[in-house]
């Protein structure tokens, strides 16, 4: 079916990614899933709800709390002609797993010769605005965009998370998908009903406008065209470009919108200290783009502070659509 | 399970590979000391009866994953010796491309899914190399080797415990010789021993003379056959010793010449010699005869090595494998290898072909 024939359904952000997840496993019996309390629990954000009734226990696999384990055993399964889809409960619980995410699986197929590669997904639920403060609320693309040989996408809607998802899955290279977790029930929205994969490496342009561009990522796209709307209505178009995979990253797209607009804002929620547009803004600084702008980039990242439990200091601790607002307009108006 | 010795076949094999083993380290340590090799080497010399044994006891088409100290693994598992050295010489015509090097030859045409540069990486992504060997429906198993210092791993306790609470078909190898690197396992560990770790995990633990190449292959049998019957892992531990330093940078001064001279004095090839001849079924000839293929097949392995090509420079394009890329596993070898396995160097086989599209794949 391709994406012309397909219905679409309304799907939340968790419906879509456990859509993704079912209809691989119906179509390749080499999918399976693993991580912690996915199965009768179904999982801490309710994403594999349902699977366990439908796949059974070996695919649809609880493990222990052993985050090494998991991650290695998804190596060794992929290694071993496996698809695993192995859900990290929460994106910060990766710094158990880094030797086999950064050291096996990132560098098998390079440091191998070529001789096998690991077709894997590490599912990570991400971000803050969930109370659960420091060490359950983290931003670490950065960390995997840094590594040579980890594909890192992060699904901003439910049909990116779908059709991005699915790529992943098909792709032969580790892959990191970061889920934002409050999009999980916020993000709602059309999604094609076939099992398209939505090409890792291209970018999305949501919205257009003439007087800046907004590169955001995660839920800071729809926080970007929330402030998008509300700069409209006072006279400021904005762009906004969501690059949807960091690596491979489609630099062109990023580029030429900020060709176009001159002014380019660049929003995430990660710490601002190595976070990936700063990235983003060195690729701008250093090709001819750099001559279209006509005000110094503008860069939005949540705080060099770890995330705070305390409801309004965690707010304060990322940028926000007041944020986004205010940094736009004086974006617009300077230079 | 018979003995090893007494089979004339068997004990040809066990002396071509354990012999193999030494010889490779030698040239290996010869190479480095005359500035041929770059990097840093482990060598394995002296422990040759626990890769010897535990390989012996497994088919073709089981798998493997190694260490840091790998060479006598990947030859016990039948690697190409012309591709190793010329890995080692950091050809494109090595196992890796010239991009790995002595701490990353993998031979997946033969079930050796890699050694490994982190202590204990290997020991994960062989209990998920048993999960997929299980849900594929084989019968096939995974054997992780490992020294002494990555059960204090964290890796090592995690992966223990989920291969058997899932009765993987996993088979644990500590190669236990003393040290992990210059820190004595008897200062890791109040345990006596390593094999006493798995009572922990409720599994089997035995542990067994390493350097005795019959207890070895007695104790893997016994723990492969429990794998492959669907009854989960064992832990076995392989007390064995490095005659060498831990790598080049190693001055010894942690143990004693006395130390280091009484466990040469050990020998497993020594020992398995004699008990051959014991047995009568080869005579000194057949041993020379051993001896002599072992230096001629590492002499011809060098020249192979030193007459490959250069790598290729193009680094960037090695980083991802290609979208194409999809069966190029372990499992695109179908039916067990007894079947026609595909050699390293070509054959008709699926990893042949996979090997040409790769090829291709990377063509400019």
């Amino acid at each position: 079916m391709t994406a012309t024939e397909a219905g679409v359904e309304t799907l939340t952000f968790a419906e879509a990614v456990r859509a993704a997840l079912t209809e691989a496993m119906e179509a390749d019996e080499r999918v399976f899933v693993l991580g912690e309390d996915i199965g009768v629990y179904g999982g801490a954000f309710g994403v594999t709800t349902g699977m366990l009734d439908r796949f059974g226990a070996e695919r649809i696999r609880d493990t222990p709390i052993a985050e090494e384990a998991i991650v290695g055993a998804a190596v060794g399964a992929a290694l071993c002609g496996m698809r695993p889809v192995a859900e990290m409960q929460f994106s910060d619980f990766t710094a158990h797993a880094m030797d086999q995410l950064v050291n096996q699986a990132a560098k098998v197929w390079f440091m191998l010769g070529g001789a096998v590669s690991v077709p894997m997904v590490v599912r990570l639920p991400f971000g803050s605005g969930t109370g659960a403060a420091a060490q359950h609320s983290q931003s670490q693309e950065a960390w995997y965009a840094h590594t040579p040989g980890l594909k890192v996408v992060m699904p901003s809607n439910p049909a990116d998370a779908k059709g991005l998802l699915h790529a992943a899955i098909l792709d032969p290279n580790p892959v990191v998908f970061m889920e934002h977790k409050l999009l999980y029930r916020t993000a709602w929205g059309p999604v094609p009903t076939g099992s398209d994969p939505i090409p890792l490496g291209v970018a999305a342009v949501p919205r257009e406008g003439g007087d800046l561009t907004i590169v955001a990522t995660g839920i800071m796209v729809s926080r970007a065209l929330t402030a998008a709307e509300e700069l409209a209505g006072a006279g400021i178009e904005a762009t906004v470009v969501d690059p949807r995979t960091l690596k491979p990253l489609d630099e062109a797209t990023i580029l030429e919108r900020v060709r176009a607009t001159g002014r380019v804002l660049l929003v995430q929620e990660a710490p601002r200290s190595g976070g990936f547009m700063a990235e983003i803004a060195a690729r701008i600084s250093e090709s001819d783009t750099v001559y279209y702008l006509e005000a110094p980039v503008r860069r939005l990242s949540g705080l060099d502070a770890p995330i705070p439990y305390n409801p309004d200091l965690e707010k304060a601790s990322v940028p926000q659509v007041p944020d986004i607002v205010r940094a736009a307009r004086e974006l617009a108006e300077a230079g | 399970m018979g003995s090893l010795a007494g089979s004339a076949d068997d004990a040809r094999r066990v002396l071509a590979t354990m012999w193999t083993i030494r010889r490779f380290e030698e040239a290996v340590d010869e190479m480095f000391a005359r500035g041929l090799l770059y990097g840093t080497m482990h060598l394995s010399i002296g422990q040759e009866a626990s890769a010897t044994g535990a390989c012996l006891a497994l088919r073709d088409d089981d798998v493997i994953t190694s260490t840091h100290r790998g060479h006598g693994h990947c030859i016990a598992k039948g690697a190409d010796l012309g591709r190793m050295m010329a890995e080692l010489l950091a050809r494109d015509s090595g196992y890796c491309r010239g991009r790995g090097g002595s701490m990353h030859i993998a031979d997946v045409s033969k079930g050796n899914l890699g050694a490994n540069g982190i202590v204990a990486g290997g020991i994960p992504i062989a209990v998920g190399a048993g999960l997929a060997l299980k849900l594929q429906g084989t019968d096939r198993v995974a054997l992780s080797f490992f020294g002494d210092g990555a059960t204090s791993e964290g890796a090592f306790h995690e992966s223990v415990n989920l291969a058997a609470i899932w009765d993987l078909p996993v088979v644990f190898v500590c190669e236990n010789n003393h040290y992990g690197m210059s820190m004595s396992v008897e200062e890791v560990s109040r345990l006596e021993r390593v094999a006493d770790r798995a009572a922990g995990y409720g599994i089997p633990g035995v542990t067994v003379d390493g350097n005795d190449v019959q207890a070895v292959h007695d104790a893997a049998t016994e723990a492969v056959a429990t794998a492959r019957a669907g009854r989960g892992p064992t832990l076995i531990e392989a007390i064995t010793y490095r005659w060498k330093g831990h790598s080049k940078s190693d001055q010894n001064l942690y143990r004693t010449r006395e130390e280091i001279e009484s466990w040469r004095e050990r020998d497993p090839i020594d020992r398995f010699e004699q008990a051959v001849l014991e047995a009568k079924t080869l005579d000194e000839d057949d041993i020379k005869q051993a001896r002599d293929q072992a230096r001629d097949a590492v002499r011809d392995a060098v020249r192979t090595g030193q007459s490959g090509p250069p790598p290729s420079t193009d680094l960037l394009g090695a980083v991802y494998a290609p979208s194409e890329v999809d069966a190029l596993t372990v499992a695109s070898l179908g039916p067990p290898a007894e079947a026609g396995a595909p050699t390293a160097a070509g054959g008709s086989g699926p990893v042949a072909a996979a090997a040409g599209a790769r090829g291709e794949a990377e063509a400019p």
